[in-house]
């Protein structure tokens, strides 16, 4: 059987406008790759329905290593929590090739 | 006669007021904003190809020097009459002196069905008008705070932007390929023109109606603001046009592009350049207040401005 690996699955969800900043942040903070997709939903900026270019969100996932994760929430809370439309949560994950996310 | 452009919004707004589960698919919102842009960009360049350099040089710098004054003059009324922060006045006030393409789409649609020409390389002017604005809003910003080094950034970034991109990438493929480069392209972008502006416009009576909500969090000040300063600014702008040697049509498109307030440009400028401000505030009275107000009242109202000083 397969070995597993815990890794750390990073959620981002953030406002368009900040997609491009969190994908260099993300390099910064030493991650290995990430996957994008639109998104729309309500939260304590109030409904964001993606129906024209202010109301666009993005969901960014990031699997890397605990070390990673932490340094990656800590600089986008730091940066952008307190203008931007952003929330970001830490799931427990395991993955089969550990490499690809350091 | 109503307009349809006129119809077709208020359809949106009527169907997003009713809570109607009626969706336009984001992609064909982008699709229909991409090729506006584009229409209109191919049309002026073509205009521009036989039009004379040292009258557009002249347009063009008063084009600049309006987008600079209107700015100035609505941050003023923001900082000093309304007591808003730095901030928000300052992007507030970048969004009223940028423009919108699709009111301008929209006085263009209204001038054509009354058979008042306009010069055809308005276009341009829109282009022109654009971008300063967004540099005085993020410079009314940063002054004073050590932070003048995003000026740049937000040249960039401007320039970079997909309404900028489009619309002078089309006033460029337009004065190479001439009038004539163009025609194979008019059953496209000429011939379809209207009808893709009346979707736009079902699509932003639905996003509009979305926005009423938050106007309540806006404060009648804002409001009152969002109001007051389209036919003000109408007004500069038609005289702006009057300067410029316009014709009636002319400067019926200047007083209204003076007038409309940016929702695509400026609120992608001021987010990255000035995040402090709040976008709600800014977008809920553009869209919610100064867009409808110009498609329904202001377009006529800047026309008879134009009828009236040329």
């Amino acid at each position: 059987m397969t070995a597993l690996h815990p890794r750390k699955l990073v959620t981002v969800v953030c406002e368009a406008a900040l997609e491009r900043a969190v994908l260099d942040t993300l390099r910064m903070a030493g991650a290995g790759g990430y996957t994008a997709t639109e998104a729309r939903g309500r939260g304590s900026r109030g409904e964001r329905a993606g129906d024209w270019e202010g109301s666009r969100s993005t969901e960014i996932q990031v699997l890397c290593d605990a070390d990673t994760a932490g340094r990656l929430v800590e600089a986008l809370l730091a940066r952008y929590s307190a203008d931007f439309a952003l929330t970001l949560w830490v799931s427990d994950v395991v993955v089969a090739r550990p490499a690809k996310f350091p | 006669m109503p307009d349809p452009v006129v119809l077709f919004f208020a359809l949106g707004l009527a169907a997003r007021l009713a809570r109607s589960d009626l969706r336009m698919p984001e992609p064909l919102y982008e699709a229909l904003s991409i090729y506006l842009l584009l229409a209109l960009g191919l049309k002026g360049g073509a205009a521009l190809a036989e039009s004379a350099a040292p009258a557009l040089a002249g347009q063009a710098l008063l084009a600049v020097a309006l987008g600079c004054v209107l700015p100035l003059i609505a941050f003023a009324i923001l900082r000093y009459a309304g007591g808003i922060d730095r901030s928000n006045s300052a992007a507030i006030a970048a969004h009223y002196g940028s423009v919108s393409v699709v009111t301008f789409a929209a006085g263009l649609a209204y001038l054509n069905a009354r058979a008042i020409a306009s010069e055809p390389t308005m276009p341009f002017l829109v282009a022109v008008l654009e971008v300063p604005a967004l540099l005085v809003g993020v410079l009314l910003a940063r002054l004073g705070t050590g932070r003048e080094a995003q000026l740049l950034r937000t040249v960039r970034e401007a320039a970079a932007g997909k309404s900028i991109v489009l619309l002078a990438g089309g006033l460029a493929i337009g004065a190479l390929l001439g009038k004539e480069g163009t025609a194979p392209l008019q059953p496209l972008f000429g011939d379809l023109f209207k009808g893709a502006l009346c979707l736009f416009m079902l699509e932003l009576g639905l996003v509009v109606g979305g926005q009423l909500p938050a106007l309540r969090r806006a404060g009648a000040f804002l409001a009152g603001f969002a109001l007051a300063v389209p036919p003000l600014f109408g007004a500069l702008g038609a005289g702006t046009g009057w300067l410029m040697g316009l014709s009636h049509g002319g400067i019926a498109l200047m007083a209204t592009l003076a007038a409309s307030a940016s929702y695509i440009a400026a609120p992608a400028a001021m987010r990255m350049a000035v995040p402090e401000a709040n976008p709600a505030l800014s977008i809920s009275v553009v869209l919610g207040v100064t867009f409808p107000f110009n498609v329904l009242v202001g377009i006529p109202l800047y026309e008879r401005m134009a009828a009236a000083i040329a």
